[in-house]
């Protein structure tokens, strides 16, 4: 077995082929609108489920530095941070392209746009809060309050607003079925869970890489 | 100890206006900066659109309660903090400091209101229902605002934190109220605002709760 090698990185890399495969050369239902753009669900919608895993566990990690002060709770919840902030991006810019090619704008101001902006400002906020510390203790602890607080205020912003909303075009608000409903046929479920799974845990390899170096930086 | 907190955040309470009395000039300026601002508005707008009005008045709003809730830390010398972490607790240390701002963003709501009736028009169908929103808002912006003060006020660039921390998270509160606005600048049934005035209640009690809880390890110097 090959050091530091686990079975959710075989696992990241089995199911983001199949992904990949079936995403691109799976067969599709043909809708109007949507056509093609359809397997964007297994890029695009998965980074949104990721971003808010990997911000979720950010935040954990910041509950468990309070109640436990373990410099290496701080990185982890850092680097989940930044994870998350990626993911976002990736979300939003998949987003915008899928956005471009059914609604006719790459920004079309609807709430879940808006709210997955705000999303990324409140991340960068306290990236740069980070780095406004000298003291390494203070850091760890300030930014750990900044980043519960956070995340306590991205809940009501992500799942309470869009829903109150009543011009969203997103699946599932404003009067427009959710993908549940007809669209996503059993097909594309079996593609569609997996590729949830696959990203999230891509993700935590891409933090478990950083928070590896990072230990190693550890005075 | 109980009862002892109880205690501590009403004289803390009655120190923060006390305080504030004392330097009128401070909330002279909060409150200047209101009016002057709404007549800049009011210079360059003259008469405007109802929506417009309402964004004018959430963006004025906004700006003056950061401003505002910026200081209940940040105008803390080094020490000072030292001083209330060895006589007061945290809880009662925030209570106050709460309920002291929540207070002064009524005054400035108010405030605000008045002034632009009185320049820019008050195209506001129900006015009642339009104070009550904000009110409820006010909440919520106190405690996001106290506790982004008590975590900038560590830092090294205090202001442009206080503004790049606070805004992103008041927007789930602005984004309520301002739906609020719109439903009594229209005068619509009241009925159909209580689902949003439910959310942004709920909103409020999480941003106040998760404040209560996190404050007591911020202040550790």
């Amino acid at each position: 077995m090959i050091k530091g090698l686990h079975w959710y990185k075989i696992a990241a890399i089995l199911l983001l082929l199949v992904t990949s495969w079936f995403g691109l050369m799976g067969d599709v239902p043909r809708l109007v609108v949507l056509n093609e753009t359809i397997r964007n669900l297994y890029f695009h919608v998965p980074m949104w489920f990721g971003m808010v895993v990997i911000l979720g566990a950010s935040a954990v990690h910041s509950i468990k530095y309070l109640s436990k002060p373990d410099p290496v709770s701080d990185i982890k919840a850092e680097e989940m941070a930044k994870t998350g902030l990626l993911f976002g991006i990736l979300g939003l810019v998949t987003g915008a392209i899928w956005a471009q090619f059914t609604w006719g704008e790459w920004w079309s101001s609807d709430p879940k746009q808006n709210t997955s902006a705000i999303a990324l400002l409140i991340y960068l906020a306290y990236l740069v809060l980070r780095g406004s510390f000298r003291e390494e203790q203070q850091r760890a602890r300030v930014a750990a309050v900044y980043n519960i607080f956070a995340f306590a205020s991205l809940i009501p912003l992500l799942f309470i607003l869009p829903r109150l909303a009543e011009d969203s075009l997103h699946p599932g608000n404003g009067g427009n079925p959710g993908f549940g409903g007809y669209d996503l046929d059993a097909n594309m479920r079996m593609v569609f869970y997996p590729a949830v799974l696959g990203w999230i845990l891509l993700g935590f390899w891409i933090t478990e890489l950083r928070v590896r170096l990072k230990k190693i930086q550890l005075p | 100890m109980k009862s002892n907190a109880l205690k501590q955040f009403l004289a803390l309470l009655r120190h923060e206006f006390t305080a504030e009395w004392r330097q009128r000039n401070a909330l002279g300026g909060v409150l200047l900066y209101v009016v002057s601002t709404v007549f800049v508005a009011y210079l360059t707008f003259k008469r405007v659109e109802p929506l417009t009005w309402i964004a004018l008045y959430w963006i004025i709003l906004l700006f003056a309660s950061v401003n505002a809730v910026a200081k209940s830390f940040i105008q803390y010398a080094p020490g000072r903090m030292l001083y209330y972490y060895l006589v007061a607790d945290p809880l009662a240390l925030l209570a106050a400091k709460l309920v002291y701002n929540i207070v002064l963003l009524w005054t400035i709501q108010l405030l605000a209101f008045g002034v632009m009736s009185l320049l820019v028009g008050q195209p506001v169908q129900d006015p009642l229902m339009f104070l009550l929103s904000g009110g409820l808002a006010a909440i919520g912006f106190a405690a996001s605002g106290t506790l982004v003060s008590a975590i900038s006020h560590k830092a090294t660039n205090q202001s442009t934190l206080m503004a790049i921390l606070s805004f992103p998270v008041l927007l789930p509160v602005l984004t309520l109220v301002i739906k609020l606005s719109k439903n009594a600048l229209d005068g619509l049934d009241r009925s159909v605002s209580y689902d949003e005035l439910l959310s942004l209640s709920a909103v409020d009690a999480l941003v106040v709760g998760v404040a209560l809880l996190l404050f007591p390890y911020l202040w550790k110097e």
